[in-house]
């Protein structure tokens, strides 16, 4: 009955056989075997196994544990000079091979110190509170009906005031709102002023530093201002602000306290802070300002008590969401806490942050890509040494005669290929220097959030990198060349074929075109996508359009004043610009109350329609009017009528529907146009009739010095109104900025392969390089026998070109199926991947591959046998 | 404990293995003493102690003819030395001479 269980688990055996002294092992080994034996027949086999094991580890005490013998570490640290040694000589004796491998890797290193500074940066932000791990905010994830859920970073106030009644275990909570701005008056100075609403809760749970006034008291009273040391700075210059007083819309507020500036890595901005109960009374009469549904501009943060856990939290906002819950049978809201440090690495598709925010999923596509670059060159170094390794098979024979041990082998090309990337390191760090302004200048938000700039620790996460780098470089071609037998590689002269491991060779070359390829492709259609997003033709005219944000200037005014430049050809207001991301939505519903959907809109005058070409179906214009008091019209799209069942665009005209509380008749139809992005579908939109509340003016410019104009414009802003910046664009710009993903996409994407395909094509080089040199003897005695040149060419890369072939049947129908199924999935409009797309990363590779084969085998066929021939 | 002192569980092994006199090796300590004690000896602290005690120069060790019964592994005895002998006597009479100055002393609490 020799069954396996009866034994001992032999990875115990060995653990203790490794870390035991000789002298103890054996007496040690038995009584554990005499117990192991006992514990068998009394607890049966799967115990006593186990209680073996972890009576090893109980073993495991400094006087059982071998010292490490002082004399082998000696010989190990000479030895590593000596492989320090040789390896500087064999880097310096092959110029051109270390030279690739130094660039390829120090190239996209580069792209992974970013990454590393990058991932650093984000998870440092927020830590700078107070016990910051103790700190969370309320999440809400809000679904309607049966529709997705969505993820907020906002809440109810109702959750916020019940957490404070009934739930214990918390040293503060604190709610805030967003939405105080106004212009701030003293005397008859006029700055601009935002900031939030916050109870006197808040520097309890978050570690601002308030460096005038009492923390407890400063945001407690109405109308009180806590100022940053900025805004302090534009109000009253080298003045005390304390105690003096603002006014902002007809109220004055007074400072009670003075915060520093947040810190960049603070997840929140703000300016100001103001009183949580100026804003209660200020919503006395707003019936829903308490509702479990009013949740879209209030945050509610906390700080944990040291004896509570988190979960018992979590219960408790799980039971008040149950509670409140139960009212709404069309609106479900759940309750999380997020731990404030883990904000810039959470969901990306969080609404309603108080900042810009990295989700986790950029991160992780940002390390994917990094980490496929660094894997091409480590690649590139695994390659060429396992090819060059021919010639270093006879220093590892006389090694191994000397006396080295497979081990010291093995160590001595990891360092070899450590110190390479180190080597490789140091010309990153300052490649890191070059691309980091690029980087940053991708987009703005990414200009907003990161800094990259790192702090000494980082330098550590460096070099720890750059060692984990060289040590999978040089792994395969370590353990392969430790492994040579001495005598089979003195023995014969030529090389054994064993070890020129082509196949893996030729896989990892695969790979990393593959990879290229797929970069080239992927840039190719999402430069496609961007370009197509911006010609799209949005049923409406965005020629020579410039859109100016009034900042609660008067309509009316602000018109009259830009009529008086001639080249301003026409003006439209609006409440807010479409097609470039922003939606508002109300419900509206039919008569009989059974048809009900959300409907966006924009509330206009009636110049934008003609300004903007917008076709009419159906039915006329909003009448000219500046001011509209009772609203009883609107216009509205075919998806509309489509919806509502209203029959055909004219038999819509004059039917009214319930929209929010007016009731609005249909005076027109227009053709359907793209309002929201491109990734959306059309659905029911309507044009509302009110001017007085327009926010945005549109100008038609009719001039053949656009830039000029705009200069003109941005004047008569400066004259009109002296406190607020001129926020202005043309339409395009607008547009393209609200496809910026596609545009980062691009450049990240298209500089990256970039990367890959001149780190391959380096990779490329050093192989022909070493095929023609091994091959040249080759080469001279089939040209002595009369082959052309032409032929030559095409014997020596047409293995080559095979590899390339292969990489594109993978790399294309994979970067098809990605985009098609996965990334442009969900885009409603989309550009059709073309076989330009295609074809133009492969053509991209095929050229390069040619040149970099092709001129290594035209000098090796081209050269003078007698010169190669004459010295056998 | 420092120094030539012993300490309570060393004094019981040391105690143990002059009892156990020619048979006194790893596990037949831990079980003498968790028979005498009726507590539960791990076998790990019985051998960190006589690794010390060895150190401390109270017990010799040799190893004995391999057996069949621990995967013919040979044991390790241990016999007390001449120090260990002096530390053990030593301990006795501080604790006799203590024992002697209490005048009256019965298990009844007073």
């Amino acid at each position: 009955m020799k069954n396996k269980n009866n034994i001992p688990p032999r990875w115990a055996d060995r653990f203790l056989e490794w870390y035991c002294k000789p002298q103890l092992l054996e007496d040690l080994q038995g009584d554990l075997y005499e117990h192991f034996e006992r514990h068998l027949s009394s607890k049966g086999a799967r115990k006593a196994r186990w209680l073996y094991a972890l009576n090893t580890l109980r073993f495991f005490k400094p006087y059982t544990v071998k010292k490490l013998n002082f004399l082998n570490q000696l010989t190990q640290f000479i030895m590593f000079k000596n492989y320090f040694k040789t390896s500087i000589r064999s880097i310096a004796r092959n110029k051109l091979f270390s030279a690739i491998n130094i660039f390829g890797l120090a190239v996209s290193m580069s792209v992974c110190l970013i990454m590393i500074t990058m991932f650093v940066e984000v998870k440092n932000y927020d830590r700078f509170h107070h016990e910051a791990e103790k700190i969370f905010r309320i999440n809400n994830t809000h679904s309607y009906l049966e529709s997705d859920p969505s993820l907020f970073a906002s809440t109810s106030i109702l959750v916020g005031k019940r957490m404070k009644e009934e739930v214990p275990g918390l040293k503060a909570i604190t709610i805030m709102s967003r939405g105080f701005n106004g212009d701030g008056l003293i005397g008859d100075k006029r700055i601009p002023i935002s900031g939030f609403w916050a109870d006197e809760d808040f520097f309890n749970v978050l570690s601002f530093e308030l460096y005038r006034g009492d923390p407890a008291t400063a945001l407690k009273a109405p109308y009180s201002i806590v100022l940053t040391e900025e805004t302090a700075n534009k109000f009253f210059g080298e003045a005390d602000p304390m105690g003096k007083t603002i006014t902002v819309a007809e109220h004055e507020y007074q400072v009670t306290g003075l915060v520093k500036n947040p810190p960049f890595n603070s997840h929140m901005d703000f300016q100001s802070l103001v009183s949580f109960s100026t804003f209660e009374i200020e919503n006395e009469d707003n019936r829903g300002f308490l509702s479990w549904q009013n949740m879209w501009s209030n945050y509610v943060y906390f700080r944990l008590d040291d004896q509570t856990d988190i979960a018992d939290i979590e219960n408790r906002l799980n039971a008040i969401a149950a509670d409140e819950n139960s009212e709404s049978k069309q609106v479900n809201i759940q309750l999380a806490a997020q731990p404030i440090t883990k904000i810039m690495l959470g969901p990306s598709n969080t609404s309603n942050q108080l900042g810009p925010s990295i989700g986790r999923e950029v991160i992780w596509v940002f390390a994917g890509l990094a980490f496929v670059v660094i894997l091409s060159a480590g690649f590139n170094y695994t390659n060429l040494s396992i090819a060059r390794s021919l010639r270093r098979a006879k220093e590892v024979g006389v090694r191994k005669v000397v006396g080295a041990q497979r081990k010291q082998v093995f160590t001595q090309f990891i360092v070899e290929a450590c110190l390479i990337s180190l080597a490789s390191l140091i010309m990153a760090y300052f490649i890191f220097f070059l691309i980091r302004p690029m980087f940053l200048n991708l987009n703005p938000e990414i200009q907003s959030t990161l800094r990259l700039e790192h702090e000494p620790i980082v330098l550590v996460y460096f070099i720890a990198f750059a060692l984990l780098v060289g040590f999978f470089a040089g792994f395969l071609p370590s353990l392969f060349l430790s492994k040579l037998k001495a005598i089979q590689v003195l023995k014969s002269a030529s090389g054994p074929k064993a070890f020129s491991k082509i196949n893996l060779r030729k896989a990892l070359i695969v790979i990393q075109f593959t990879l290229s390829l797929m970069f080239i492709i992927s840039a190719s259609i999402s430069h496609r996508q961007f370009k197509y997003a911006l010609n799209f033709n949005l049923g409406f005219d965005t020629e020579n359009v410039l859109n100016i944000d009034l900042q609660n200037n008067d309509p009316q005014l602000t018109k009259a004043m830009f009529e008086q430049i001639p080249e301003v050809t026409d003006i439209a207001k609006s409440s807010h610009i479409l097609s470039i991301g922003s939606r508002w939505a109300n419900q509206v519903k039919s008569d009989d109350g059974l048809d009900s959907a959300s409907v966006y809109y924009s509330s206009i005058d009636h110049r934008y329609i003609p300004l903007m070409k917008h076709r009419l179906l159906a039915g006329s214009n909003f009448p000219e009017k500046n001011s509209v008091e009772v609203e009883e019209s609107m216009i509205v799209n075919e998806q509309f009528i489509k919806h509502f069942k209203l029959g055909s665009p004219e038999e819509a005209i004059g039917e009214s529907l319930k929209f929010g509380r007016e009731r609005l008749t249909i005076v027109g139809v227009v053709e359907n146009f793209h309002y929201a992005t491109l990734d959306s579908e059309i659905e029911c939109f309507a044009f509302r009739h009110k001017p007085q509340e327009a926010r945005m003016l549109s100008l038609k410019i009719s001039s053949n010095d656009l830039l000029s104009t705009r200069k003109k414009i941005e004047e008569a802003w400066a004259g009109f109104d002296e406190v607020h910046d001129f926020k202005g664009y043309f339409y395009k710009d607008g547009l393209e900025r609200a496809y910026e993903q596609f545009s980062v996409t691009y450049t990240l994407v298209g500089f990256l392969a970039f990367l890959t395909i001149c780190i391959a094509s380096l990779g490329l080089l050093g192989m022909g390089v070493y095929t023609a040199e091994t091959r040249l003897k080759e080469i001279s005695i089939r040209k002595v026998l009369g082959a052309t040149e032409g032929s030559l060419i095409t014997l020596l890369s047409r293995g080559f070109m095979l590899l390339l072939l292969l990489a594109t049947a993978i790399a294309v129908p994979a970067t098809y199926y990605l985009f098609d199924e996965l990334i442009l999935a969900d885009q409603a409009n989309r550009a059709n991947i073309g076989l330009l797309e295609l074809s133009l990363g492969v053509i991209i590779i095929f050229g390069i591959g040619f040149l970099t084969i092709g001129s290594q085998t035209w000098k090796a066929a081209r050269s003078n046998p007698a010169l190669t021939l004459r010295n056998e | 404990m420092k120094g030539t002192n012993l300490g309570e569980f060393e004094e019981i092994v040391l105690l143990t293995i002059a009892a156990l006199m020619e048979e006194a090796y790893s596990v037949a300590i831990c079980d003498e003493i968790e028979r005498v004690t009726e507590r539960k000896v791990k076998l790990s602290v019985v051998h960190a102690v006589l690794n010390r005690l060895d150190e401390k120069g109270y017990v010799k060790s040799h190893l004995g003819e391999p057996t069949k019964e621990r995967g013919g592994r040979r044991k390790r005895f241990f016999t007390v030395t001449h120090a260990g002998k002096v530390a053990l006597t030593k301990a006795k009479q501080q604790r006799d001479q203590l024992w002697s100055l209490i005048p009256d002393f019965n298990l009844k609490i007073a």
